[in-house]
């Protein structure tokens, strides 16, 4: 009750957030009135009940859920060690509480005044992306997800002509709240929705716009070698003239060329030797 | 012709049966598969979205059903079931096959009609109904798709979405409809459809993903999307040179063809489009 205005500033951050943008909007009125009390109820949620069977640490309990799939298990080190999350207490709510969460830690006294729980798992599940994305591009982050990716955990590419080859989890924007996930497939190098809603509001900074351009870069062997094709529409097996209104235009997209064989300004480079004679 | 007589006389009763058995209908659906029009029961079953309704005329005209005789095993009973005129007394062993080919031949009938005028209309309404989906390239922003072909022939290759925006075919989403056969859309459905609407073709976008890592584009990307803007420039020149000339469009048309030729084969790259095999299907 008393974390609205900590609530308001995730909302900021969050767009994405809808169901409590509507609990938002009834509640703003009672804010100012709660917002005193804030301080003293700081601590104390009993979190290691409601979040998950006590068995299981939080981490993999997270990455076991419905819908988290994508996710890889972040090394304890890695979340313990404070340089690597390095400016993300100014991005996530409840910084702190999120991160015992993560951490599986007892949270501090004062159990009586609890804030709501909900609220601070909506933390540590940002916290635990934002930390996700960093750690996805490390050596070890990157091993992870290269076996997941091997093991097709991301699912396959919809476009025909890439013959349902592998596809890995990528965002266009590295703040949380702006696009859900996205999958890139890197034999067309193009980016796709997940095909399963349950992906749909899963924030595509969790995994950020690095990490899939540098999983193929550390493991060029995982990208595809599949022979490039462009679908040629025709009608009664004639091809659509190019003059005609509705003839085909977007060729280029699909397009692939050897980059070896191009030179810097992207012509190919036994061309510039004839234009040269 | 007796047949459209019973059928006419069907249709109009029709609505009485509904009011009286409403209810009925759904609940019974086992039941009443051989009772009920045929075609609805068959719309209506989970996976078949794609489809549309054939006209009944078209299926009684037989000169539409030209050849799909040899294509389907008890190619006259299936016929019969679809239009609703089928034996009550067959055994249940021989109901099923009959049920098999009649779908596959409900397939190929509808290959051939919804490239028809009135099975464009069709179409288009569910195409504009989004029936087909939309297409999952995130730039292409959720753009409806239309059923698309790899083959014409049966039994060959799955049912694919082609979406107008990017002109390039996917995979449906659902198993259901990726088991669908393509042959029963055909080749040339979507491409017949954009002839006859083409104010339904989208505005193409240059828009295109750029891979980053650490917010720095890549060398190697970088130099195939300047090799992929050249060649879209290159087409586009060819094009607006081969329009703006109409009545010389083959004169025009040729040489840059040519030139283009040239070009293409010695970069070795598969290029679909070929200026030799223009077709000009308006």
């Amino acid at each position: 009750m008393s974390a609205y205005d900590h609530q308001q500033q995730q909302q900021q951050l969050m767009r994405a957030d809808n169901v409590e943008e509507e609990e938002e909007e009834e509640e703003e009125e009672d804010e100012e009135q709660l917002q005193g009390e804030y301080n003293e109820e700081y601590y104390g949620s009993d979190v290691s009940n409601e979040s998950g069977p006590e068995t299981m640490p939080w981490i993999a309990w997270f990455c076991s859920l419905g819908g988290h799939q994508y996710f890889a298990e972040v090394a304890d080190e890695f979340v313990e060690d404070d340089f690597n999350l390095t400016g993300l207490n100014s991005i996530v709510p409840f910084y702190k509480e999120a991160l015992d969460m993560i951490l599986d830690l007892e949270p501090e006294e004062d159990s009586t005044k609890v804030p709501d729980v909900s609220i601070v798992e909506a933390s540590a599940e940002q916290l635990y992306g934002l930390i996700h994305q960093r750690f996805i591009v490390t050596r070890q982050g990157l091993q992870q997800m290269a076996d997941k990716y091997q093991a097709g955990h991301f699912g396959s590419c919809p476009r025909t002509f890439c013959q349902s080859t592998n596809v890995v989890p990528c965002g266009r924007y590295d703040l949380p709240g702006v696009e859900t996930v996205k999958l890139y497939c890197p034999n067309c190098q193009d980016i796709y929705s997940p095909p399963s809603s349950r992906y749909h509001n899963l924030d595509g900074a969790y995994f950020g716009t690095t990490f899939a351009h540098m999983l193929f870069h550390i493991y060029p062997e995982l990208v595809p070698n599949i022979p490039n094709k462009i679908y040629a529409p025709a009608i009664y097996g004639f091809k659509i003239s190019e003059y005609s209104r509705c003839g085909p235009r977007m060729q280029w997209l699909r397009n692939k060329q050897d980059p070896k064989l191009l030179d810097a300004s992207g012509k190919m480079i036994k061309d510039s030797d004839d234009d040269d004679q | 012709m007796k047949d459209c007589a019973k059928r006419d006389v069907m249709v109009s009763s029709y609505p009485h049966d509904l009011d009286l058995s409403t209810v009925d209908d759904y609940t019974s659906g086992s039941d009443s598969d051989y009772t009920k029009y045929w075609i609805d029961w068959f719309l209506g079953t989970k996976g078949n979205e794609y489809f549309c309704e054939v006209d009944e005329e078209y299926i009684l005209d037989r000169f539409n059903l030209t050849g799909l005789n040899t294509e389907v095993q008890y190619y006259s009973q299936a016929l019969d079931l679809i239009t609703d005129n089928l034996d009550e007394n067959l055994d249940e062993e021989m109901r099923d096959i009959v049920e098999k080919s009649a779908r596959h031949l409900y397939g190929l009938i509808h290959a051939r009609f919804i490239i028809t005028t009135h099975g464009l209309t069709k179409m288009l309404e569910k195409f504009k109904k989004c029936d087909f989906g939309r297409c999952p390239r995130v730039l292409c922003h959720n753009h409806p798709l239309l059923p698309v072909a790899l083959s014409d022939i049966p039994y060959s290759k799955s049912v694919k979405l082609f979406c107008c925006r990017c002109e390039d075919i996917y995979n449906p989403k659902s198993s259901r409809h990726a088991s669908i056969d393509g042959a029963y859309f055909g080749c040339s459905f979507p491409h017949m459809l954009f002839q006859v609407y083409p104010q339904l073709v989208p505005p193409k976008s240059t828009d295109r993903y750029v891979p980053r890592i650490f917010g720095f584009k890549l060398h190697d990307v970088a130099k195939q999307h300047r090799y992929q803007d050249m060649i879209r420039e290159e087409s586009h020149a060819r094009i607006m040179a081969g329009i703006e000339g109409l009545p010389t469009t083959a004169a025009q048309g040729s040489s840059s063809g040519q030139q283009n030729h040239k070009n293409r084969a010695t970069e070795g790259t598969g290029v679909a489009t070929e200026s030799g095999a223009m077709a000009d299907v308006n």
